[in-house]
């Protein structure tokens, strides 16, 4: 996505290719054709954006008929709330399990794939699956094998004599375990982006490395996978960070945010507050912080990127 | 390098990638094997993949009986089908207009479309919620896909697409006298197909899968997709039917997942054009 924003940015609407004398188009055609969308847009993207910083700025509780303006009060609450705090502690910590290890192992196994001549497709498509398959449904499973009695997990530690944890029941794992899950779900991914970025890396490049000296599969990779890949490892690096702060699912229907606020994520956050409590004030404001942090880590992605291809 | 070596390799590569195939597909087999099981043997032997006495009609029928699972996989169908229907009979023409006609809005539109693609449900859910509640809208088919009538992305994977599209052809279609919507109809459309198609599989597993929205504005079990469902079923059992919820999870990921396995060259394809240009 944010490899597409880049080339868009550079050509803003403009048709590709010479201009030739050949009929051009009447300007008029081009509204009516793209009216529909812009109408959408402003009336479901655009406006109601605009109305959540509005609404940041108000005491509104859903179900009021009136609403009073507190200028940034719920901004100083969410400074001092400990919960909110709680929260973004949380979110920051399930992306960093998430991130790093489904990213390497992403690229792991598109490095293995890539390697094997065969069954690359049956292995594409078994590591693909959690992907397309419900979440919430594929939790339920997880939480049974996590099950600190009946699960098959624990059940398979003990009979090698270890203690099995009480992953989604303690406070200490709970969000490592639903880190797992995560993971799980996706590696798939990430390995698809990665094998299309190997793909796109030229062979005589490897045969230079190998006239260089370059013999082992390690210098191979080093010298002339890893490069190559830096443009799809930033993307996959901030698409997982971006799913990873925008986690929900899981929390909601596995831990409710428990055991003792624990797993309370972001999202999981906003929504009680907004749509539970209907404190809709205190959850725009908390909403602006969650889009501040999307558009942050974009701009983040934006400026590294930006910086590497000075190099290459 | 010698040959030994090599398959030395070779057979570690198989392996790591076998280890990683198996602990990727463990939660699909005991969940079959979970909806196979009867209640007590859920709860002794769950190391055993098959059961002793197999039991998944009985899950099955008492998931049917507890869940509507029928309405919910009608529900999911019409929502997303919906849904991709508006997407892509908006985007398509938008896109084009950006893409190949002289067009005084072009870069706001572009201005619009890169605001859009940075901000997602989650951030204007309360205030579409709260007008939603005022235009009655809740707990209607229309309250579940009007947010997602317009898809930036889809825009922006268009507008790639048609870019690439010749010139030529649509002046030939001109000099015809077709009409620019006749040639979003009649030529640029067919010729699009595999952009189409991947925006559709992106779509679709995306709003299929969707719990967050569905949550929000749906209360009413007979407008339910089928994450809402499950979830509601979930959250009434607590645990106590391992075999039922199972069934139930079973029938209820299993449109996806044989459509994915029936067509996962154009699903891996889909999801990777629409993440990456």
């Amino acid at each position: 996505m944010a490899e597409a924003l880049r080339s868009a940015a550079r050509a803003p609407g403009r048709p590709s290719g010479a201009r030739r004398p050949a009929p051009r188009p009447a300007a008029g055609g081009a509204l009516p054709l793209s009216a529909p969308a812009l109408v959408l847009l402003l009336l479901f993207v655009i406006l109601p954006t605009l109305a959540v910083f509005g609404l940041s700025l108000t005491d509104y509780q859903l179900g009021d008929d009136a609403l009073v303006f507190v200028g940034l009060d719920n901004y100083r609450d969410l400074l001092g709330d400990a919960g909110f705090r709680g929260s973004l502690r949380n979110t920051m910590v399930y992306a960093a399990l998430v991130t790093p290890a489904s990213v390497l192992i992403g690229l792991g196994l598109a490095l293995l794939i890539e390697a094997e001549t065969r069954g690359r497709a049956l292995f594409r498509t078994l590591f693909f699956l959690p992907v397309v398959s419900l979440i919430v449904a594929m939790a339920t499973v997880w939480q049974y094998l996590l099950h600190p009695t009946i699960g098959p997990v624990d059940q398979l530690l003990r009979l090698v004599g270890l203690p099995g944890p009480n992953w989604l029941g303690s406070s200490d794992t709970v969000l490592a375990s639903l880190a797992l899950i995560g993971v799980w779900q996706s590696v798939g991914y990430n390995m698809v982006l990665f094998l299309a970025g190997l793909t796109a890396i030229p062979r005589d490049l490897y045969a230079a490395a190998a006239v260089d000296g370059a013999a082992s599969g390690w210098q191979r990779f080093r010298l002339v996978t890893w490069p190559m890949l830096g443009p799809t490892t930033l993307f996959v690096v901030t698409i997982s960070i971006i799913n990873a702060v925008k986690v929900f699912e899981t929390v909601q229907t596995l831990t409710e945010g428990g055991p003792n606020r624990a797993s309370e994520v972001l999202l999981f956050t906003i929504y009680r507050e907004g749509f539970v409590y209907l404190r809709v004030g205190a959850a725009s404001a908390m909403t602006v912080v969650f889009l501040l942090l999307l558009v942050g880590l974009m701009l983040l992605q934006y400026r590294i990127q930006d910086r590497r291809t000075h190099y290459a | 390098m010698s040959a030994p070596a090599l398959s030395a390799g070779r057979a570690l590569r198989l392996a790591a990638l076998s280890a990683a195939a198996l602990v990727t597909v463990a939660p699909y087999l005991w969940m079959v094997s979970v909806a196979s099981k009867p209640r007590d043997e859920i709860f002794s032997s769950s190391l055993r993949l098959l059961p002793h006495r197999w039991a998944l009609l009985d899950n099955l029928r008492e998931a049917f009986h507890r869940v509507p699972i029928g309405t919910l996989l009608i529900n999911g169908a019409v929502v997303c089908g919906a849904i991709l229907v508006i997407q892509v009979a908006v985007a398509i023409p938008c896109a084009y207009a950006m893409a190949k006609l002289r067009f005084g809005a072009a870069r706001l539109m572009m201005g619009l479309v890169l605001l859009g693609l940075l901000v997602p449900i989650h951030a204007t859910a309360l205030p579409l919620y709260v007008a939603f509640r005022r235009l009655d809208l809740v707990n209607t088919y229309t309250g579940l896909v009007a947010p997602f009538s317009v898809s930036v992305f889809g825009i922006f994977l268009f507008l790639q697409f048609f870019r690439a599209l010749p010139d030529d052809l649509l002046d030939a279609a001109r000099l015809d006298g077709m009409s620019e919507a006749g040639i979003v109809a009649r030529v640029v459309v067919p010729n699009s197909w595999p952009a189409v198609t991947a925006f559709a599989i992106f779509s679709v597993v995306a709003h299929w899968n969707d719990l967050f929205w569905p949550l929000i504005v749906v209360t009413d079990n007979r407008v339910a997709t089928p994450p809402l469902g499950l979830f509601a079923f979930r959250a009434a059992e607590s645990g106590s039917d391992y075999g039922a919820l199972m069934a139930a999870t079973l029938v209820i990921t299993l449109p996806l997942v044989l459509a994915f396995l029936f067509a996962q060259r154009r699903f891996v394809e889909g999801i990777t054009m629409t993440g990456l240009k």
